[in-house]
Parts: C-alpha cells; structure tokens; sequence
C-alpha cells in the first residue's frame, strides 16, 4: 500500500541519498552544457541587434537567468528549510545549506551584470532601481544565512536556525519588494529597464530561456555535488562513509 | 538562424559594448569555473582529513 | 492571556530598571550618531533638512539594534528562560510580553527624544510631529523584527554583529515607511499612507514576529 511512500522516504536519508546523487550529478552538468552551449549560440551569434540598446541588450542572457535563479534558489532553500522544520529530516538541512552559496553568487552575478549594462544605459554602474536594490536586499538576505549557520557550530541548530531565518526571509521578500518599489515610484526612478526590451524577438526570449535552464541545471549539480560533501562530513564516524572513503581510496 | 557577425573583430567589439557585454560573460563564466573547483578541493580536503582521522584511530586500537 | 502578557512586561521592564545605564547608553547612541551627520556632511540647513528624515530614521534603527542582545542574553545566563519555554503558557506570548517591555526602554524613549535632534537638523514643527509618530509607531515593529534575529543568535559567539547581519535587511520596509512620512510631510504631501502602512508593519512586528522568535528560542534552546 504505502510503497511509493517509502521509497521516497528512503531516499531521504543522506546514506542511500549519497550515491544517488552522485549518479545524477553528471547529467545536470551535461544538461547545463549543452543549454548553455544552445542559448549563447542563440543569443550571442544568431540573435540580431537591439533597435534600441544596440548589443548592449546581450547581457540580458546572463543577467535575467542569475536574477531568477537568485530568487528561485531562495525558494527553495525555504522549501527545504521548512520541511526540515515539520518532518525533522536529516537531508534538508543540508540541501539548504548546500544551495546557499550558489545562491548568493548568483544575486552577485545579476547586480555585477546589473550595474555593466546600467553604465552605458543610465551613464552611471549604480542606479536605485527598483529591481537592483531589491537584488541587492537578497543578497544581503543570503549573506545572514550563510553567516548564521556558519557561527553555530551543532550542525542541528545550524539547520533549524537557518530554517527560521530562511522562512522570516521569504515572508519579508514581498514586503520587501513592496515597499522598494513604493519607494522607487516617490523618487522617481529610472524608467529605461534591462528586461523591459520592446523587441523581445522570439529568437531572444528563446535563448535567454535555453540560459535560464543551464543556469538551473549548473545550480543543481553544484548544489549536489556541495551537499555530497556536507553528508560525507555530518556523518562521518558511520559505517557508509567508512565505506564510502575505502572506495575512493581504491580510484 | 543566420549569423549574425560579419567577422569576429566585430563580434568582440560588441557594437562598441565590448567591455560591458564581456565584462559581464567573462565574470559569469569565472565565478562558474572556480565554483565547481572550490566544491571539488573542499570535497577532497575533507575526505583526505577524515581518512587521516580514520587511519589514527585504528593505530589507536592496535 | 492579556494579564500574562502585562505580568511579563513588568517583570522585564523592573529588570531594566535595575540598569538603567544600557538605556540611557542606547539613547547616546542615538544622539551622537545623530549629532555626527552634520559634522561630516556641513552645516547647510537646506541639505540637512533634506537628509534629516532619513539620518534619524536610521539612527534610531542602529539604536534599536544595538539594544537587541539583552533582550533575551540575561534571562538565558540565569536560567530563567529555559523555565519560561518549558512553562505550559504559549512561548509566544511570552515573547509579545518581552517585545513590549524592549519597546518601552528602546522605542518610546528613542521617539520622544527625536524631534529634539529634529531641531538640530532645522525641522519644521508638522514634520518634528510626523517624525515622533512615525517613530512611535514603527519601532515597535524594530523590537518584534528584532526579536527573531536576537532569538537566532541566543549564546553564539559573535551574536552583536551576526544580529545586525540577520535584522538590519529585514528593517528596510520600516526604514523605507517611516523616513518616507517625513519626508512626505517636509515635501507637502500628506504622510496618512506612510503612517498606515507603518501600522501594518507594526501590529505584524509585535503579533505575528514573536511566534517566529518562539520558535527561534526553541531551537536556540535545544
């Protein structure tokens, strides 16, 4: 009856976890590759000229990806923080933990591309647009997260502190949101946008969706492969890392 | 799907957003060569330090 | 439930008393921080009256800030609050009783004392009165908010700085509201909206944040 259940339980124990994703990881990487490789030839070789933004519009392809992905990640990371807190399980904290950092580069990367496209757009690298400052909130939101966990040295309280602090966080993001862009419409900002191109071809939108997908799957391999070590570390003492680490002594 | 690039000097200038545009490509593609490093060098470091561990506490035992 | 949430505000609110040096250090704090922006940016009044919402507004959040340790760090030395976790009262409350008495001895000091620095920075009357309403209002928002990031950090090392890391994105709404006010008033639009939405954020800070800080005591506790 309840099969399906416990397979899936199962696999939410980081011992029989471990190996699975260490089979997936070399597909993501392969996804990610051959995305990416798609969406730059698309967007950087085939896609014509921006009437408006020339080939500056071509930062587009990696700044709209990192924003979602940035924003995503953060999702996720309170998914698993809150499963974590309701069925205590041993794995989300860990993933949380795992995507964190992948996370918080990517808000890096979408205010990096931000303020590159801004310079020759706005004339300045920093404008307080709505958008970039509320970017910048979640990278500041990512960096508490990383702070906080790596300050508590019981990996348990690690987990569930960094559960409440990511669950505070995604309550907070919309208000955030909110009251930037509240804020942004009083000081009147700027109303030329990065992802707002009038000529979104489908030739574009095509390529930067082909990037947003091997922004994802390099995401999650890294994320894997990350929290394959936090499993390795958290449990080690226990007789599937003792066998794990005679196997990689045998390669 | 033509191409779009008459040659590649006119490519690398980006329409005169070179700097930007690959500003922008070559940070993204650093950040996503050294991520994957940094995970694989922690990973083996760890792995080295808990064989260490392992092999002490059997030279322990004996 | 009214009267345990009043009996814990005046249990703390004693507490502070007994020290009352960390209140009045807080207030210094603010005065100081707030006497140093003229210092380092010139005495025009037409610019600082421009900057003047903004300055105190975040004075009075790196004031508010400053004073979250000992919101729970004495209770947590001495014991007491473990045995306020383990009673059969609902933690959360507990907390809402906590979060009012920090309020008390942060907040509402920190309010009454800002349209004096508003006078420094040549404030008209409205926008001295919307100031302290908009500070009356929107701190309590800061001590709820707050709370949780004190709750997270309870007997780490490094827990002042870490605090500020955790808190200080999650003000920003309060800061973006309650400088807005006003400002709104200073620049002849009305500040009703502001003030409501300020509200808003208040009544969540004090009635919905300590259910989140609960279970930040908990885990902090464990």
């Amino acid at each position: 009856m309840n099969n399906r259940l416990i397979n899936w339980f199962k696999y939410a124990s980081p011992q029989s976890f471990y190996p699975l994703a260490g089979k997936m990881i070399p597909w993501f990487v392969a996804l990610a590759t051959v995305f990416g490789l798609a969406g730059l030839w698309l967007g950087m070789v085939v896609a014509p000229t921006d009437f408006q933004q020339g080939e500056g519009y071509r930062i587009i392809f990696i700044h709209v990806p990192a924003s979602w992905m940035s924003m995503f990640i953060y999702l996720v990371m309170a998914f698993w923080a809150a499963l974590g807190l309701a069925y205590n399980t041993r794995l989300s904290g860990m993933m949380a933990q795992a995507l964190a950092p992948t996370g918080a580069l990517m808000a890096f990367l979408s205010l990096w591309t931000g303020a590159l496209w801004g310079k020759p757009m706005w004339g300045t690298w920093w404008v307080w647009d709505a958008r970039l400052t509320s970017e910048l909130i979640l990278l500041f939101l990512y960096i508490g997260f990383i702070a906080l966990q790596a300050s508590i040295d019981d990996p348990r309280r690690a987990d569930k502190a960094g559960a409440v602090l990511a669950l505070v966080g995604v309550v907070n993001i919309p208000i955030i949101y909110f009251s930037v862009k509240w804020w942004n419409t009083l000081h009147q900002g700027s109303s030329v946008s990065l992802t707002k191109s009038p000529s979104m071809a489908i030739l574009m939108l095509w390529a930067m969706l082909l990037m947003a997908l091997s922004f994802w799957m390099y995401s999650i391999a890294v994320a894997l492969y990350r929290a394959r070590t936090i499993m390795l570390e958290r449990e080690r003492g226990t007789e599937w890392v003792r066998e794990v680490l005679q196997q990689e002594g045998a390669k | 799907m033509s191409i779009h690039w008459n040659s590649f000097g006119e490519f690398l200038a980006m329409g005169g957003y070179g700097l930007y545009v690959w500003g922008s490509f070559g940070i993204t593609a650093a950040i996503m060569f050294m991520e994957p490093i940094i995970a694989v060098r922690n990973r083996k470091n760890l792995v080295a330090r808990l064989k260490r561990q392992a092999r002490a506490e059997r030279n322990k035992e004996q | 439930m009214i009267g345990m949430i009043v009996a814990i505000t005046a249990r703390d609110l004693k507490l502070a008393m007994r020290r009352q040096a960390d209140i009045v250090s807080v207030l210094f704090f603010f005065i100081i921080v707030a006497s140093l922006f003229p210092l380092g940016i010139g005495p025009e009044p037409q610019l600082l009256k421009k900057l003047a919402p903004g300055v105190l507004w975040v004075g009075a959040l790196l004031a508010t800030m400053l004073s979250l340790p000992r919101l729970f760090a004495d209770d947590y030395r001495d014991g007491t609050l473990e045995q306020l976790v383990l009673a059969p009262q609902p933690l959360g409350l507990t907390v809402i009783g906590k979060v009012i008495a920090h309020w008390l001895v942060s907040g509402l000091p920190l309010a009454l004392l800002a349209p004096v620095l508003g006078i420094q920075f040549d404030l008209e009357m409205d926008a001295l009165f919307i100031l302290t309403v908009s500070l009356l209002i929107g701190t309590p928002a800061l001590s709820g908010i707050g709370a949780i990031g004190a709750a997270l950090t309870l007997g780490l090392r490094g827990g002042g700085v870490l605090v500020s890391l955790l808190v200080l994105p999650l003000y920003i709404p309060v800061l973006i509201f309650g400088a807005g006010a006003v400002d709104a008033t200073v620049t002849g639009m009305g500040a009703e909206a502001h003030l409501s939405i300020l509200g808003a954020l208040a009544i969540a800070g004090v009635f919905f944040a300590p259910w989140a800080t609960a279970a930040a005591l908990r885990i902090s506790l464990e």
